[in-house]
């Protein structure tokens, strides 16, 4: 399958802890009136479908697919909604596009996670009630089993599990749109509050609220406009196991799968070398190392040299969550896959040309655990 | 009639004839109202209905929005809009939330609110109105104004209004 999509706007607001003084239709509509901005339309005459991201348990509102085409652009036009991150939201408008049915397809997902009064019990409620509910409360036990393994079967330093934590929280410093920034020591995280050993308070990236919008479209749309514009080389997403048993916690085969559909999409054979800069998931510290390991971008350094090295600062060979990842920017729930493309659009227009192909990836859990992945060049 | 499947009491569950795990959901949230909401909740305590208008396309929308839905500018113009107004249209729900038959019918309403554009309208219920003209669907069209809550009473609520009632029309 060939690829001949491009991102011509993207729009965010900024990512905050919570945000009292909006409502959820309120941010949705900033990032959208940003983002139709950015790519020079108008909604109302050139958007031919709406796709969203959204679970009903974040929202506390059922049906929540409902309550979007106002703020959006997108009355009396079709609209769908993903349950799921956006970056599967993308995956979708890829489709569209691609059935030559469609030309301008906007893609939008948010977070209003301090709405919630109590996110583990939102967590716990994901689990099976039959067998995982009764035994454990907080989902950041998986992260601990997941942790636990992964680090004992590559061998991984503890240290270098803690520089990604001050590498991103740092990164995040020079991103506007990032409320974790921090100069934090690898030590302050590892004498953090263990949470479910080995993971630590400060290997779990922070909740934020926020929205973005991400508009698709055409190679037509893209020459129409005379615009030049990223394309989505290629794109995919894998569903592991809804059996928590039975996942691959050391180095899981579904985020692997999901980067081969992308790099076959793509016509990629050395990741390593293809890529200029990943946005990889890190909602817990070590998540970005394993993913970093599994999607093929370790160029057959041990992950501790890997970080020991410096290969995935920003002045690195392979920069790796240059704004601040999740744990710089909030992890803002099904926001997260958009707030990656977000940082890497922004990364690559940045980049004077010399960025040639970002990654984008990002992962959904529980039960079943799935990572998305696109890989955007010019 | 003898229907056909193995029919299942409460009873049955509590006596562990049948397997089942119980659970308690614990979803609770506190929804951010925003700008435009705000506003509108607390013009309701002071017994006002306020609207907002898109400067750009001219509507005026009840309840207000920071945006306009057809024109995708931001709404900026602040309108108070009367208590009254006509029924779009309107039902006699019988059902209680806990599918159980209700004694009295709530009749619940579409209503456009004088001051906004046509088709803006709030959804409430109305009161002192015989079930039979809804049915009969006399009842749309018809002329209703809101009954509030006396003012000590009120929290800021779209409940700040008790329900719209018909006005006698000369």
């Amino acid at each position: 399958m060939s690829s001949d999509v491009y991102i011509i706007g993207i729009g965010a607001t900024k990512f905050s802890p919570s945000t009292p003084e909006f409502s959820f239709k309120e941010l949705m509509y900033e990032a959208a009136v940003k983002a139709y901005n950015d790519a020079g339309i108008d909604p109302r005459k050139d958007l031919d479908v709406m796709v969203t991201a959204a679970e009903d348990y974040w929202e506390g509102i059922s049906i929540f697919d409902e309550y979007v085409p106002d703020q959006l652009g997108a009355v009396l036009k079709p609209v769908f909604t993903v349950s799921g991150d956006g970056l599967w939201g993308v995956a979708h408008a890829h489709m569209l596009i691609n059935t030559g049915q469609f030309d301008v397809v906007a893609v939008e997902a948010h977070s209003k996670a301090s709405d919630i009064v109590d996110i583990q019990s939102i967590w716990r409620m994901a689990l099976d009630p039959y067998i995982h509910r009764p035994l454990v409360d907080n989902v950041h036990v998986f992260a601990g089993l997941e942790m636990n393994i992964f680090m004992e079967s590559l061998d991984v330093d503890r240290d270098a599990v803690s520089l990604v934590v001050s590498k991103n929280m740092g990164n995040a410093l020079g991103n506007p749109l990032a409320p974790y920034g921090a100069d934090v020591d690898p030590d302050m995280v590892n004498e953090s509050e263990v949470v479910s050993y080995p993971l630590r308070s400060m290997d779990i990236s922070k909740y934020s609220d926020g929205a973005v919008v991400a508009v698709l479209a055409s190679r037509k749309v893209v020459e129409d406009l005379g615009v030049d514009a990223p394309r989505i080389l290629g794109i995919g997403w894998v569903s592991g196991s809804s059996y928590i048993e039975e996942w691959d916690f050391a180095a899981p085969e579904f985020v692997w799968r999901a980067g081969q559909l992308a790099y076959s999409m793509a016509n990629i054979n050395d990741p390593y070398d293809s890529i200029d800069v990943a946005f990889i998931d890190d909602r817990y510290s070590f998540r970005e190392l394993q993913s970093i390991y599994t999607l093929g971008l370790d160029n057959g350094y041990s992950l501790n040299e890997l970080v020991y090295n410096g290969v995935t600062y920003p002045d690195g060979d392979l920069p790796v969550n240059p704004f601040g990842g999740y744990l710089g920017c909030g992890y803002p729930l099904v926001a997260g896959g958009l707030q990656k493309l977000y940082n890497a659009v922004m990364y690559m227009r940045s980049g004077g040309g010399d960025v040639e192909t970002a990654l984008v990836m990002t992962r959904m859990e529980y039960p079943s655990p799935s990572a998305a992945v696109a890989i955007l060049g010019w | 009639m003898k229907l056909p499947g193995t029919p299942y009491k409460n009873e049955d569950f509590k006596a562990g004839k049948i397997p089942y795990v119980e659970d308690k959901p614990d979803a609770r949230y506190q929804f951010s109202v925003g700008i435009a909401m705000s506003r509108f909740l607390e013009e309701l305590r002071k017994g006002k209905i306020i609207g907002i208008k898109c400067i750009h396309c001219g509507r005026v929308y009840v309840p207000p929005r920071t945006f306009c839905s057809y024109c995708f500018k931001p709404t900026s113009k602040w309108v108070y809009v009367k208590d009254t107004g006509i029924v779009n249209t309107a039902v006699v729900s019988y059902i209680a939330a806990d599918r159980g038959r209700m004694d009295k019918p709530l009749v619940v309403a579409v209503i456009e609110l004088d001051g906004a554009s046509p088709g803006m309208g709030i959804l409430h219920k109305l009161g002192n109105v015989d079930p039979e003209d809804v049915t009969s669907r006399k009842i749309f069209g018809k002329r209703v104004r809101a009954v509030w809550k006396p003012e000590e009473e009120r929290t800021g609520s779209i409940t700040d209004i008790l329900y719209f009632e018909p006005v006698e029309e000369d």
